[in-house]
């Protein structure tokens, strides 16, 4: 979006953040999704998200593959560049963006098809790189833009409209991130935006690759009986697993939950991610108990929602690669530039 | 050659065969190193199989005191060590030549010629009494070849031990044991045969400017002092050793003192398609950001090259060609990817290429292509090849200028945001086909959203004919515009233009010149011109038109750059003649000669250049009206 200068007039009972902004600052154009389209309440979730950490629109930067929820990027924070780049290839996108400049915050929004199956290798890889960003896969099932194609996280048996059986076993992103070693990974569900916001909230202070699975129902090709990426079936197969409370820094704890239930991650910014289990067994600081609890839900047809798991880490793809704190793009050309008395020194080794 | 009458002191080419994986590449580079110090021009060529151990390998020499440097098939010595390829390799000395061999094992009389020397030397058996253990016996014995070339060629000793000391300062006892060789290796060639051969060296001074080096390791250190700070790139021969560079240089040049941290990001992608928007993303950022790859990669890179040229994203590609399609050869060098490059992706697009004709040029020409790609907010070719970027060549001195500023193109800062009144993405507003660009995380009123789908001119989405149309005719008259800033063409040519003109591109330049003054030595003046860049400019056309016919030398089969010219250019078809070699090999001034045969009445009957056989059997010639 190109800027236009919005009417400074705002309604004065509009809330305010720590920068003196409305949730109105984290809005972008007007969606031409279809009325209902589970993506359009992520997007609702993350302009909630951004007001409430306070984040400054212009230090965002929203990059997305090809596809119904590709296209979300240009509905919200306006006043940030996004890059709707090609079908699968977001991943590297932003991590050569992030490569460029690791200080601003990466916010990729991609959809089932573009990650699990033109981007899948994409998708794995920006994981194993562990690029620093938040990755919401708006999760329907199907192709949506491409008019309800069977995606690959599209289960056994479930039904496409015209009532045809998916044959082929589902890829969950979830359990494919746990295994590849990401240390934030989260699956929650369009309509429950009280779920959602924390999660994304702490997704965005996460140090490292965030990866969130959302079920968000295609309702034009995919919400009918027998579906099971419908709203229908999500909501009633939906099982919450952990409770998220988004702490950030400085901000006064509130002893919401009972102690013996929760697990508190402090975050590479300070922050606190607190995650309260509602089964006592449940570890979400145990990738291998996660994987087998995932399995055995997966198996009952259920469908395991919350922060999953998570780790406090320092790590990213900078601290692999040993890159200098700044953003390398404003690394002066003088630093850069060796000059020609090294030069001559070089060449002195080619003779 | 027939006779070597002209060959001998500091004209010939030679040649070591040997087996891939036994450690000649280090005997080698050391021959080569050593003739270049003793100041005489001298060119090696690797010619290798794509395999890590095991097949034949060879390693090619041409010493020429006139400092031509193009591939010279005509060997006049072959140092066979390798019994598996001992009927070409022998097949292949001229006429009156020389074979050195092992005759640990006596050769087998079916690779015997009367026509050729045979120098027998019993490397094996030497080094198996002289060292101890396999490995070491098999090194030592490419060095114990090196000593007997020494007496043989009259190669400097002193300058031979001089770099070995200098190699193995810290390493005395291999410093004892690469001596023990050399002088095992010369001692026994002395004492056997006649030396120095006729085919010999002498000093000369040739060479005290210039330096020895492949265009890989240039282009890499180019990156480097472009101010490049992010690389990313999926391994593929010829084109790795260009990150392998430029990640030695970051090393050691671009490492904080103080922090111990890289002031650089190299990330090996997943494949070359993650390669491509890594460096898309790293440049919509504001970074300097390239990819190095061969044709395969560029392929797979396409969409994102026409992501990057409608969205107008700065970015540079190196294409360090070999021989395709597909797998190909290789190991082989090739001009298969000039249409590729020019056009890549699908839609209209249209791309800045450089071609590069030495290391140098790979130096100078890859600074030269982030200026460009910043300057036009488009993708950028750097197009060598195998043979340039791989092989070791003798050029000038690099030059830097230590004034030089980057162009960064047409970026807004935050200070011009704050007081502009509007900014639009796509908008001409200076009238020379560029608009302004903002960068990421600069200021609020600089946020746009880039996007590969329709766009008007303001960077809203569209599906509108005009408001599409006009931002994509903008993007053509901007790419052309980019013609005047390439790397202007080459011209060899006298004050009155010739009827005949010779255009080539690339690699091909060091055979042409060297065919060119042979013509002249003949008293028949050709003019030539290089073609350095893509888009062409009035330069290409007006010798296009200066001339009444025009052959078009390169290394491909379909002729692509005689198509591109015809495509790009007002010049008749009928007027543009064809050379074209395609084999795999750099080209050779016999591959031109034979080719301009037909062209020029003094030189046909196809005997007018003796001593290109080889050349002539896979020369192709398309003969349009000459
Ligand atoms: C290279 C390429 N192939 C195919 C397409 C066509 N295409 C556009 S979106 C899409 C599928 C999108 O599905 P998904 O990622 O699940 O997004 P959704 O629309 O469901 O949100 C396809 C196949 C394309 N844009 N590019
Ligand atoms: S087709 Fe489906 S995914 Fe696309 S906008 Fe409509 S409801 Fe959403
Ligand atoms: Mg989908």
């Amino acid at each position: 979006m190109s800027y236009i200068a919005k009417p400074a007039a705002r309604h004065p009972q509009m809330p305010r953040n720590a920068i003196g902004l409305t949730p109105r600052d984290y809005e972008g154009s007007m969606s031409t999704l279809c009325a209902g389209c589970g993506h359009d309440s992520v997007t609702a979730a993350l302009i909630q998200a951004f007001f409430e950490l306070a984040v400054e629109p212009h230090r965002v930067v929203k990059v997305s593959g090809i596809g119904c929820s590709a296209k979300t990027p240009t509905y919200f924070v306006s006043e940030a560049h996004g890059f709707n780049s090609v079908h699968g290839r977001m991943p590297s996108v932003a991590a050569g963006a992030n490569a460029a400049n690791r200080e601003l915050l990466y916010v990729g929004i991609s959809g089932d098809g573009d990650s699990l199956s033109i981007g899948l290798g994409q998708f794995c890889h920006a994981i194993r790189r562990n690029v620093n960003m938040l990755y919401v896969l708006e999760n329907n099932g199907v192709y949506g833009l491409t008019k309800g194609q069977f995606s690959a996280s599209a289960d056994i048996g479930s039904l496409s409209k015209a009532g045809v059986a998916n044959r082929q076993g589902p890829i969950d992103p979830v359990t494919l991130a746990l295994s590849l070693g990401a240390t934030f990974v989260a699956r929650s569900f369009s309509g429950d935006k009280d779920q959602l916001v924390p999660i994304l909230m702490a997704g965005m202070r996460h140090q490292g690759f965030a990866f969130i699975d959302v079920i968000s129902p295609c309702v034009t090709f995919n919400d009918h009986e027998g579906s099971t990426k419908s709203y229908a079936h999500t909501r009633t197969h939906m099982h919450e697993v952990v409770e998220t409370d988004f702490v950030p820094l400085k901000a006064e704890i509130r002893t919401k939950y009972d102690e013996g239930s929760v697990k508190a991650v402090t975050l590479h910014d300070g922050s606190t991610v607190r995650l309260r289990k509602t089964d006592p067994e449940y570890d979400p600081g145990d990738r291998r108990a996660v994987l087998d609890y995932l399995g055995a839900t997966a198996a009952e047809g259920e469908v395991a929602t919350g922060l999953l798991y998570l780790e406090g880490t320092e790590d990213d793809m900078h601290s692999f690669e040993n890159t200098v704190d700044a953003p390398l793009v404003n690394v002066p050309f003088d630093t850069l530039c060796p000059g020609s008395a090294v030069l001559d020194e070089i060449q002195e080794e080619w003779r | 050659m027939a006779d070597h009458g002209d060959h001998g002191v500091n004209d010939f080419a030679f040649k070591v065969a040997t087996v891939n994986g036994t450690g000649s590449a280090s005997a080698n580079g050391l021959l080569l190193q050593a003739l270049f110090r003793m100041g005489i021009p001298v060119t090696g060529k690797n010619v290798f199989p794509s395999n890590i151990q095991g097949l034949p390998t060879w390693y090619e020499i041409r010493v020429n005191k006139d400092g031509y440097t193009a591939r010279s098939p005509d060997f006049h010595l072959i140092v066979a060590m390798n019994p598996q390829s001992y009927a070409r390799d022998i097949e292949e000395v001229v006429s009156g030549g020389w074979v050195l061999y092992d005759n640990t094992r006596e050769l087998d009389d079916k690779f015997r010629r009367d026509d050729v020397n045979f120098i027998g030397i019993p490397l094996a058996e030497m080094c198996v009494s002289e060292f101890d253990g396999s490995r070491t016996r098999i090194l030592m014995k490419n060095i114990t070849y090196v000593g007997a070339l020494v007496a043989l060629l009259d190669i400097d000793m002193d300058v031979v031990k001089g770099m070995l000391q200098q190699k193995f300062s810290k390493k005395q006892h291999l410093m004892d044991a690469n001596f023990k060789a050399i002088d095992m290796g010369y001692a026994y060639a002395r004492e056997h045969y006649d030396c120095p051969l006729p085919i010999r060296l002498e000093t000369m001074d040739a060479t005290a400017d210039h330096v020895m080096i492949n265009g890989n390791t240039a282009a890499a250190l180019g990156c480097v002092y472009a101010g490049a700070t992010v690389g990313a790139w999926y391994p593929i021969t010829p084109s790795t050793s260009v990150m392998d560079g430029f990640s030695q240089y970051c090393k050691r040049l671009r490492v904080d003192p103080e922090t111990g941290k890289n002031n650089y990001c190299i990330i090996q992608a997943e494949d070359e398609l993650a390669a491509a928007g890594m460096v898309i993303g790293a440049s919509w950022m504001g970074a300097r950001a390239f990819t190095p790859t061969s044709g395969p990669g560029i392929s797979l890179m396409s969409e994102f090259i026409g992501l990057a040229y409608y969205a107008e994203i700065p970015s540079v590609f190196f294409n360090v060609q070999r021989t395709g399609p597909s797998t190909g050869m290789p190991t082989r060098t090739q001009q298969g990817d000039l249409m590729m490059c020019t056009y890549a992706s699908h839609g209209d697009t249209k791309h800045i290429a450089l071609f590069p004709a030495n290391p140098k040029e790979c130096f100078e020409f890859a600074v030269a292509a982030f200026d460009l790609a910043e300057r036009f907010q488009t993708p950028t070719f750097l197009v060598s090849d195998l043979d340039i970027g791989m092989n070791d060549w003798m050029i000038p001195r690099l030059e830097w200028d230590d004034d030089y500023v980057p162009d960064r193109g047409k970026v807004l800062s935050a200070e011009e945001l704050e007081e502009a009144e509007s900014f639009y993405r796509y908008l001409d507003v200076d009238g020379d086909h560029i608009a302004y660009r903002t960068l990421p995380g600069v200021h609020p009123k600089g946020a746009y959203f880039t996007r590969g789908s329709g766009h008007d001119k303001y960077g809203r989405y569209t599906e509108g004919s005009a408001e599409y149309m006009e931002v994509v005719d903008r993007l053509l008259a901007k790419v052309n515009s980019a013609g005047d800033r390439v790397p202007e063409p080459e011209l060899h040519q006298g004050a009155e233009p010739t009827e005949l003109g010779m255009i080539s591109i690339g690699g091909c330049h060091w055979a042409v010149l060297e065919a060119r003054d042979d013509l002249a030595e003949q008293g028949l003046a050709v003019d030539y011109m290089r073609i350095r860049g893509f888009p062409f400019n009035e330069t290409v056309e007006r010798f296009l038109e200066q001339h009444d016919r025009v052959v078009v030398i390169e290394q491909n089969r379909d002729e692509q750059l005689r198509k591109l010219i015809t495509i790009e250019t007002q010049c008749p078809k009928e007027k543009l003649g064809s050379i074209t070699y395609y084999g795999g090999q750099p080209l050779s001034k016999g591959h031109v000669l034979d080719g301009l045969a037909p062209w020029i009445p003094e030189l046909a009957g196809g005997g007018a250049t003796p001593g290109f056989a080889d050349a002539a059997s896979d020369t192709a010639v398309v003969e349009v009206a000459p």
